[in-house]
């Protein structure tokens, strides 16, 4: 224990896990070092389009959380890296990390791409699944991170070219092909992602020879708008749109041949997405998808599915392996053979054609990951994954590395990005005694006071390049600059973004007394945040600074008109110096942060999220309304990976009794809870009161208790619950048992997926198999959902003999009691026959419903729940344990049904995010905030009405004296109150009216002083 | 009246429509140089005498472009400010100002197309309904 820890951690992959993990760690107070073997983070989600279900555009919501780990300062993004050496245990790694290309100097390389421009080769686009060209020096994709040229050694021919346009002089020639260093680091995550199954092993579909079938991640590049056809979907054969598309399902996945039995788990959901989004961009397209089972098992995926073919009436085929796909060679035309459903007893085989067939690929482990893990000592799994077990899902079998995303399980992005943060939690468990050791806080000078000061403006315009200065006259926009009222100023640069001119501006800043400073360049969504700290560095607010979009909305965007672009440059510079006269410095809030957590619910994935934050070092509060702690987890009896969830509960709820970080209030509830992020007091049942800085909801989930089939009526129907019991106890009696899915879940009433029950029946009847061989066993389905690697044990239980039968969503099976026999009669949907069965014990496997606690939770802590009733979360897809208000988070079946690994990895995740907050001294609250001034506020209220987010109240100040109070922690600066109040008592700082009033001034009136 | 050139104010909100904005130049779809953008945090913070404030200058026309409904930042202030947005249009009407000088968009930060587009056609109304009877009386 003595020996010292390193407080660093090496992040191998920068896809969305690996960013989020790295993000939470350098937030809570640990070095991380950011690996990719591409020019830019990003993996596969940044070559997505759009994102199920919400059909968010995938670059838009991912952007920023790159341009965070790109410019954090205790994240190092090492990219084109590859990892060539480990040495050393838990705690103190030593990781040699090989650069390959670095001929650019990433210090010196603005981005600005006048190389890639005047590179005379072109070759093939990984990024663009090589449906365009690129050049041989570039950026995978325009909002990379780092925005860092590239040169691909294979492609470049050495002319030079680019060294001579590049103004930067960032590129260097260098006589070696790869640099290496040694880092030091504490801990090892490995998120390296997956590939692409390679679809031309599939023979029978003709991908590689058949030019009209491409793969779903083809496809999903031609629907990015900047993809290489612009948004456009077209056949490669002739460059025509195509008006009916196939999509072909499990292509590489469920497929034991391939020796890739496993599902994939998000193509289905893909699939459909892709559908929908091909229908929006051409209402005449016709999407028919041929599926095995639909998988649309996630947080609304099954309503997703039901508008896909609802509202665009998108075909969906089941139980459908298209054997092989032909060419009509004369139209390039792809033409399927199929078995249909019939309303009679026959199917039909039918023919169908097709201008374009997407296949969906599945995924596969990359071979280089699974090299480095040889490498490393770390075990895979059957299929080449990352082994981890049901209980420790974040963990490999070494000690001090451990796995998120999908290189330990194929997994969509919410999961993938709660694994990220769960991952995060993990290491700073293990280096929590090194936290704070290698990162460093920046020091700034102190702050010059301004106030009563003359305005005294430096404007610095920029040329980018040739990208502003070849439209814009810069230097006759300079001129004018320097001309306008308060500019004691102005010069030009040929990048003002460059760190030469973030010294110069300090200097010029001390030289001419700067009280303000106008940067005219490019866009403040990206660059704000570096000028501000230049500020900051020169002594000045950071909230002294203003900029001038004149690149992506002026010279960009008017490339044929340099006469007006000019003007709209000058104008737009004379707006922001207007503006900039009027800006005042706002002090940044800091408020002090409680250093204790509020865990609400003792199951899994509560108990889970305070060990977790204990083993980190802070306080926990469990409050639990039952007796005992446990939750669902105390109802399972029985896992088939063998683990023995009785024993590892008992052994969970010793170590939370046991640890003195831990609180445990038992047959207690939450009665009130008032307060912000770090920041709450919350009132128990007990009349106990706790502060704490942040809040984990982990309410659970209930049991459907069924209303259909006789239950409650026959003895001989129970639910999944009560027949696993029995077959823990061994109290099984019967000869024919049948398995009902989706009792209570897809059906009208409530019509989304419980997402567990497949996965349940499937364990219990290859237990029941196991024990008793000569049992019946039916399962009785709509869609068989074993997700992952769970599928291998649906094959397993089709082995043991288990008979499955599909019944159809209007058909639901009828059971029946004659004389105590059970009659069930259903009409299987593949063989389109009658069944009827007699059996001795019917289970129902009742859906997952939400805790009926949690509209009462959500009132108190003012957050929103889904239209079932679950939690709803900041965001579904990068924000998957987090709530919109902060410091409180999310885990387990509060948020939607989920597997015990899936209910830890968010827990973990939860737990890393509040200790990301309780890790903090004080915190730094949002600056650009509404303010009231009480004089003039009347108390009508109608802030506090169009508050979203409780940040506005009225209080009685003074006997029958209501006045407005705006809680700056809370307030996120919208302004909405400052529209709302009628008699202008809130000012929103920072976009104040008279601020953007004279904006609106210097826009139409040149000259006005 | 061909030679007209109509003066815009947009107001952009920073999450959506301003970025939308940076894409249409990142993807250098070019559109017409009248107008002046001025981002806001929120489309919600858009009060109605910013928009008034502009035609009494003299704008001939105004966009109001923030992000679409259900993905505000701020959660509801597209909601808000579609409320303003149409009582300030009635407000015009009385004043006699074509309510189709003041436009409201959603345009999301993907919409780099869009927002070029927008700017396309608002210019092309505007010069249809040529210049702002304010215009004159400034």
């Amino acid at each position: 224990m003595s020996e010292e820890l390193v407080g660093a951690a090496l992040i191998i992959g920068g896809g969305i896990g690996g960013v989020q993990a790295a993000l939470d760690l350098a937030d809570s107070g640990f070095k991380v070092y950011l690996v990719d073997s591409s020019p830019s983070i990003g993996g596969t989600m940044a070559q997505l389009d759009k994102t199920f279900p919400t059909n968010d555009c995938s670059m838009c919501i991912m952007a920023p959380k790159l341009v965070s780990a790109g410019r954090h300062r205790n994240i190092e993004i090492i990219s084109n890296a590859e990892i060539t050496k480990v040495e050393g245990k838990a705690g103190q790694f030593k990781v040699t990390v090989t650069k390959h290309y670095p001929y650019i100097n990433p210090q010196k390389c603005t981005g600005c791409g006048i190389c890639a421009e005047h590179c005379p080769i072109e070759g093939p686009n990984w990024f663009d699944e090589n449906l365009a060209p690129r050049k041989a020096i570039y950026v995978p994709f325009p909002q990379a991170v780092p925005l860092v040229y590239t040169i691909e050694k294979g492609m470049c021919i050495g002319c030079g070219e680019c060294q001579k346009v590049c103004s930067a002089q960032a590129i260097e020639f260098k006589p070696y092909d790869e640099e290496s260093r040694v880092i030091e680091v504490g801990a090892i995550i490995l998120s390296m992602g997956f590939d692409k199954f390679k679809a031309f092993k599939k023979r029978e579909y003709g991908y590689g020879i058949f030019p009209n079938v491409i793969t779903n991640s083809e496809f999903e590049r031609m629907l990015s708008a900047s993809g290489p056809t612009g948004g456009h979907i077209i056949r490669p054969s002739d460059g025509d749109i195509p008006k009916r598309i196939a999509f072909i399902q499990c292509v590489g996945s469920r497929d034991a041949q391939l020796g890739h039995g496993y599902c994939s788990s998000i193509c289905c959901m893909a699939a459909l997405k892709e559908a929908i989004i091909a229908q929006e961009h051409e209402p005449d397209i016709q999407c028919h998808i041929f599926f095995m089972d639909v998988r649309a098992f996630g947080k609304e995926f099954e309503e997703y599915r039901i508008r896909a073919e609802e509202e665009y009436g998108i075909k969906i085929s089941r139980n459908t392996r298209v054997a092989g796909i032909e060419e009509d060679h004369a139209t390039g035309n792809l033409i399927i053979r199929y078995y249909r459903e019939t309303k009679n007893q026959e199917d039909e085989l039918v023919e169908e054609t097709f201008d374009l067939i997407v296949l969906s690929v599945g995924m596969v482990p990359s071979d280089d990951a699974q090299r480095l893990c040889k490498k490393l000592g770390v075990k895979l799994n059957e299929f080449g994954y990352c082994w981890t077990s049901d209980f420790s899902p974040l963990e490999t079998n070494v000690p001090g590395i451990f796995v998120c995303g999908t290189f330990s399980s194929p997994k969509d992005i919410p999961d993938t990005v709660a694994q990220g943060s769960g991952v995060a939690a993990k290491v700073g468990s293990l280096l929590s005694g090194s936290r704070g050791t290698l990162v460093s806080a920046t020091e700034f000078p102190e702050e010059i006071d301004v106030t009563g000061q003359e305005p005294r403006i430096g404007v610095f315009v920029c040329h980018c390049g040739i990208n502003i200065g070849g439209i814009i006259d810069v230097p006759t926009v300079t001129a004018y600059a320097k001309a306008l009222p308060h500019v004691v100023y102005a010069e030009d640069n040929l990048y003002t973004c460059s760190s030469d001119t973030q010294e110069r501006i300090k200097e010029k800043i001390k030289e001419h007394r700067l009280n303000r400073v106008v940067v005219a360049s490019c866009t403040p969504r990206t660059h704000e945040p570096l000028f501000r700290n230049t500020l900051r560095e020169a002594g000045l607010n950071p909230y002294l600074f203003e900029m001038a979009n004149i690149r992506d909305q002026c010279s960009w965007v008017h490339m044929k008109e340099k006469e007006k672009a000019t003007q709209k440059a000058k104008d737009l510079v004379r707006m922001s110096v207007m503006r900039a006269a009027l800006l005042s410095p706002l002090p940044t809030q800091k408020v002090p942060v409680k250093k204790a957590a509020l865990v609400i619910g003792g199951g899994l994935a509560g108990m889970t999220a305070a060990l977790e934050i204990a083993a980190q070092g802070f306080p926990v509060h469990i409050v639990e309304k039952d007796r005992e702690l446990g939750g669902n987890l105390r109802r399972i009896n029985y896992l088939i990976t063998g683990s023995d969830p009785k024993k590892i509960l008992h052994e969970m709820i010793r170590k939370a009794s046991e640890n003195p970080l831990i609180k445990i209030h038992l047959a207690t509830t939450v009665e009130n809870i008032s307060g912000y992020v770090g920041n709450f007091t919350t009132t128990l049942s007990s009349g106990e009161k706790i502060e704490h800085g942040v809040i984990i909801v982990a309410t659970g989930g209930v049991e459907y208790r069924p209303k259909e089939y006789l239950y409650g009526i026959s003895p001989r129907v129970v639910t999944q619950t009560e027949f696993g019991k029995m077959l823990a106890e061994d109290k099984i009696d019967a000869k024919t048992v049948t398995i009902i899915q989706c009792v209570g879940s897809r059906n009208r009433e409530f019509p989304n997926c419980s997402r567990i029950c497949c996965f349940t029946s499937i364990t219990n009847a290859i237990e029941l198999k196991r024990r008793h061989p000569e049992t019946t066993v039916y399962i009785l389905y709509k869609d068989i959902r074993t997700y992952g690697f769970n599928e291998v044990y649906y094959t397993e239980a089709a082995r043991l003999g288990v008979v499955f039968l599909r019944y159809g969503e209007d058909s639901p099976p009828f059971l029946n009691e004659n004389d105590g026999q059970l009659e069930l009669i259903v009409k299987d949907q593949f063989l389109m026959e009658e069944f009827i069965i007699h059996p001795d014990l019917v289970v129902l496997n009742a859906a997952v419903r939400p805790n009926p606690d949690n509209e009462r939770l959500a009132k108190m802590l003012k957050v929103p729940l889904t239209k079932d009733g679950y939690f709803l979360e900041a965001h579904m897809k990068l924000r998957p344990v987090d709530f919109a208000t902060e410091g409180v988070f999310l885990a387990g079946l509060a948020h939607w049904p989920k597997l015990i690994e899936e209910s830890i990895s968010q827990a973990c995740g939860a737990a890393a995010r509040a200790v990301t907050i309780l890790s903090k001294e004080e915190l730094e609250a949002e600056a650009v905030v509404s303010c009231i001034d009480e004089s003039r506020c009347r108390g009508c209220g109608r802030c506090e009405e169009v508050c979203e987010f409780s940040a506005a109240t009225v209080r009685e100040v003074a006997p029958g004296v209501l006045k407005a109070y705006i809680n700056p922690a809370l307030c996120k600066g919208c302004g909405a109150c400052a529209v709302a109040c009628c008699s202008g008592a809130i000012t929103t700082k920072h976009f104040t009216d008279e601020q953007i009033l004279t904006m609106v001034e210097a826009a139409l009136r040149e000259g006005v002083a | 009246m061909n030679s007209f050139e109509p003066q815009i104010i947009a107001f952009c909100c920073n999450w959506c429509s301003y970025a939308g904005a940076d894409l249409a130049g990142v993807s250098r779809y070019q559109y017409p140089p009248n107008a002046r953008i001025i981002r806001v945090m929120c489309s919600g913070r858009v009060e109605p005498q910013f928009i008034l404030r502009a035609f009494e200058l003299g704008a001939d026309g105004v966009l109001v472009a923030g992000c679409h409904i259900g993905d505000c930042h701020y959660i509801s202030g597209n909601e808000k400010c579609q409320e303003k947005v149409k009582i300030t249009s009635e407000l015009l009407e009385l004043l006699g100002i074509d309510r189709r000088r003041l436009r409201l968009e959603w345009i999301s930060a993907s919409e780099g197309a869009k927002f070029a587009e927008t700017m396309r056609s608002f210019t092309e109304e505007l010069k249809q309904l040529g210049p702002s009877p304010f215009k004159e009386v400034k």
